[in-house]
């Protein structure tokens, strides 16, 4: 590790602060269906949506119209795309003249961009084409995006509002997110994308004579467009198979530290937004250092364990300085590296700039167990909120049952029922992951996927379903996931980790909105100060430690045992 | 059910036409009139004809040209339209063993110490970069087969060295085909 990395690091956060805290203010301008900087332009727009939909704004709807109406849309849009992606070979718009997508790979793909996990169980460049690429996937990806925020700020209202039955209208939320959130985003940062050398066309593949006489075919398409919204959208799906560690789809160290600005932006902003609408900054301050916090640490451990590199390398007579350099790209450095692969696990991105399969066992055991964490550290966009606020909600029962005193958070009272729906989402996280990693470990049909021998194979089915069912969508490659057991399984890991985990969160917010709010008294536990931030860290940590690490200690952590014994697999 | 059907399919329409139409062709428009170049994906071109793109590696054995890293995209490399790393974890025999050929392969230019990122497979198997010390490791190799003193090639490659932007964003890197049509331009011409 070097000061000039952490130097590049710090300057980093600092532009993702720096923008995150206007941001967060004009989000919550944004859903109080206040006037804004946008609206002389977008108001016409929004409003003839609602028009062509029959949407009434001031109709707000209870947790269960919410979600309803959340799951519907959801539903329409995985309608929309399977077809699409079945019948892409008749469809213009494909210059390379790909044919359609087999079921259990178009409902892989449809689910996993729902769902906004972006798993890819196919290369982008070699399977979809621009139609589905720019109409089909990246519309999903605002909207899986703007649900994700919508859902937290229903949760927010929850929080804000004393005796309510309703928390807010979904429509009304998914359709301001997207539009005056969404997409100005995009539209400037596609631009900036496009200066750093990402390609924008709709032009074909282009031919190449090498300097030494060979033909070289290079695949462009709309990049820019998709890349924008797929990190601020903490998306995560990539244009081209190999993502942002693609020179097209991360060109420079300028295009990496826009890429890692932008997938943070709205995470962060988020809890911002969250602690002016409940009505107390310093509670969105607690969680956002609760985030950081955990991703700072998971940034450093990637960073250090990297920079030691692979001693059977280093064995081999090759200079160890630069660090494990397999599966890396030179340009971005292992600084910027290294904190991509945090931020991109910590959030629900899952969008790599280097292969996370050909980590140090430390350095791929950190994406894996930020994921199984929760995707809260800070999360995606949305998601991480609502999460992080279910983890809030344990920490101040913990706290509860400690000193005997009735729980609250932000004034509500959280009792009995409360308690069982945020239990009831945070279990469904690990049924999914060890589940179905327990079968495929045993399964035959599973195992011949495998890339890698050993504790390293173990890791790659395990990251797989922690990918798909904490909706991240990054993946240890070397597994060959197209097959229909993993695309089926993965499948259902990814629609059961995004809405059986929302439905008991939107429950919570329902009983939450109830409840009237009472003022602090001297019995109240604080959930702002360095006490509390320290109880949510403990209580993350143990929480997913107890879970998952059994699993790990058989995969990475036997693996990096190995590694000092010079091992090989 | 009416309720939530309609407005479900409204919206997913509506943006659609806006995030899946609009947005991308908006983009392409302000793209192509504002960067031409970068948004058709950097080509270069020499004498009139395409020889690849700035922004992407492609496969070079020759002596008389300066070599990238081990690829791993498609079935021989440097398919720019199969992007892909190796995929293979640290203690993966088949890596360790990719490993010592290309470092044996590397020695063969006269230097007892290997940079990683010369026997190492990048990510999207289309790094254009190899680091200032691979470059050094080739310079000897490079000017034999042009038959030009050492320090000629040594100062091409220092003039196509890039340092980290504003001084601390990356690390200093060569662009190995930009290099080498440099090369070509300075000492003469590709002899086929």
């Amino acid at each position: 590790m070097t000061f000039q990395g952490w130097l590049e690091i710090a300057l980093v956060l600092s532009a993702v602060l720096a923008a995150a805290w206007p941001l967060g203010n004009y989000m919550a301008r944004v859903f109080a269906g206040d006037q804004t900087l946008l609206s002389p332009v977008l108001a016409p727009v929004e409003r003839a949506i609602y028009a062509a939909a029959g949407i009434r704004r001031d109709r707000e709807q209870t947790w269960v119209g919410y979600t309803l109406a959340m799951l519907a849309l959801n539903a329409a849009g995985f309608l929309l795309l399977y077809a699409m992606m079945r019948v892409q070979g008749g469809l213009p718009l494909n210059p390379q003249g790909f044919s359609g997508l087999t079921p259990d790979l178009a409902y892989n793909t449809a689910v996993s961009f729902v769902s906004n996990t972006n798993w890819q169980s196919y290369g982008g460049e070699t399977t979809m084409s621009h139609l589905t690429q720019m109409t089909g996937l990246a519309v999903q990806n605002f909207l899986s995006a703007a649900t994700g925020i919508a859902l937290a700020i229903a949760v927010t209202r929850a929080f804000a509002r004393s005796g309510a039955r309703e928390i807010g209208n979904f429509w009304v939320d998914v359709t301001r997110a997207t539009l005056y959130v969404l997409l100005p985003l995009s539209i400037l940062l596609a631009i900036a994308f496009v200066a750093t050398g990402m390609p924008q066309t709709l032009a074909p593949n282009f031919e190449a004579a090498t300097l030494e006489g060979a033909k070289q075919t290079i695949a462009v398409g709309p990049v820019a467009s998709q890349e924008a919204i797929k990190q601020l959208g903490t998306n995560g799906g990539g244009f081209f198979n190999a993502n942002a560690a693609h020179p097209f789809e991360n060109p420079s160290a300028w295009s990496n530290v826009l890429s890692i600005w932008s997938m943070l932006l709205i995470s962060t902003a988020m809890t911002f937004t969250f602690g002016r609408m409940v009505g107390d900054r310093r509670q969105g301050f607690a969680l956002l250092a609760v985030m950081w916090l955990l991703l700072i640490a998971g940034t450093a451990i990637v960073y250090a364990s990297e920079m030691a590199g692979n001693p059977l390398l280093a064995a081999a007579g090759v200079d160890p300085s630069q660090g494990n350099m397999e599966g890396k790209e030179i340009r971005f450095g292992q600084a910027l590296t290294a904190l991509y692969v945090a931020a991109t696990t910590g959030l629900s991105c899952g969008a790599v700039n280097a292969m996370h399969d050909s980590l140090t066992p430390l350095g791929g055991l950190v994406p894996l167990f930020m994921i199984q964490l929760g995707e809260i550290l800070p999360g995606g966009v949305g998601s991480g909120l609502y999460g992080m606020i279910v983890m809030a909600v344990l920490a101040v029962f913990v706290a509860g049952l400690m000193v005997g005193r009735t729980p609250e958070y932000l004034g509500k009272k959280i009792e009995a029922r409360e308690m069982k729906f945020a239990v009831l989402a945070i279990l469904i996280l690990p049924l999914f992951i060890l589940g179905f990693t327990a079968v495929a470990a045993t399964l035959p049909a599973a195992l011949s996927s495998l890339a890698n021998a050993g504790p390293h194979g173990l890791t790659e089915i395990l990251y797989a379903y922690s990918s798909a069912a904490g909706n991240n969508g990054s993946a240890f490659a070397g597994l060959n996931a197209n097959t229909p057991w993993f695309n089926t399984t993965l499948g259902l890991a990814m629609m059961f980790g995004r809405f059986a985990y929302v439905v008991p969160v939107m429950a919570m917010a329902g009983a939450i909105a109830a409840k009237t709010k009472a003022g602090a008294s001297s019995g109240t536990f604080p959930t702002h100060g360095s006490l509390f931030i320290g109880l949510l860290v403990g209580v993350i940590l143990i929480l997913g430690g107890l879970q998952y690490f059994p699993a790990l200690a058989l995969g990475p952590v036997v693996e990096h045992v190995l590694m000092l014994a010079g091992k090989t697999l | 059910m009416h309720t939530i059907v309609r407005p479900a399919f409204a919206v997913l329409l509506a943006f659609t036409l806006l995030a899946g139409v609009v947005y991308p062709l908006a983009i392409t428009g302000i793209a192509q009139l504002a960067f031409p170049n970068e948004s058709a994906g950097s080509p270069l071109a020499r004498d009139g004809k395409i020889v690849g793109s700035s922004l992407i590696g492609q496969a070079f054995t020759s002596d008389r040209y300066f070599h990238g890293r081990p690829s791993a995209a498609g079935s021989t490399g440097y398919d720019a339209s199969a992007s892909s790393g190796s995929n293979l974890g640290p203690l993966s025999a088949k890596l360790i063993d990719r490993v010592k050929t290309d470092a044996e392969i590397v020695r063969r230019d006269g230097e007892a110490s290997i940079p990683g990122d010369a026997v190492t497979a990048s990510g999207s198997g289309l790094d254009p970069h190899i680091s200032p010390a691979y470059a050094a490791v080739q310079m000897a190799r490079v000017a034999k087969a042009r038959g030009v003193p050492e320090n000629r090639i040594q100062a091409i490659v220092a003039a196509n060295t890039e340092q980290p932007d504003l001084g601390v964003l990356g690390v200093p890197r060569v662009n190995v085909l930009l290099l080498n049509l440099a090369i070509d331009e300075a000492l003469g011409g590709n002899p086929g």
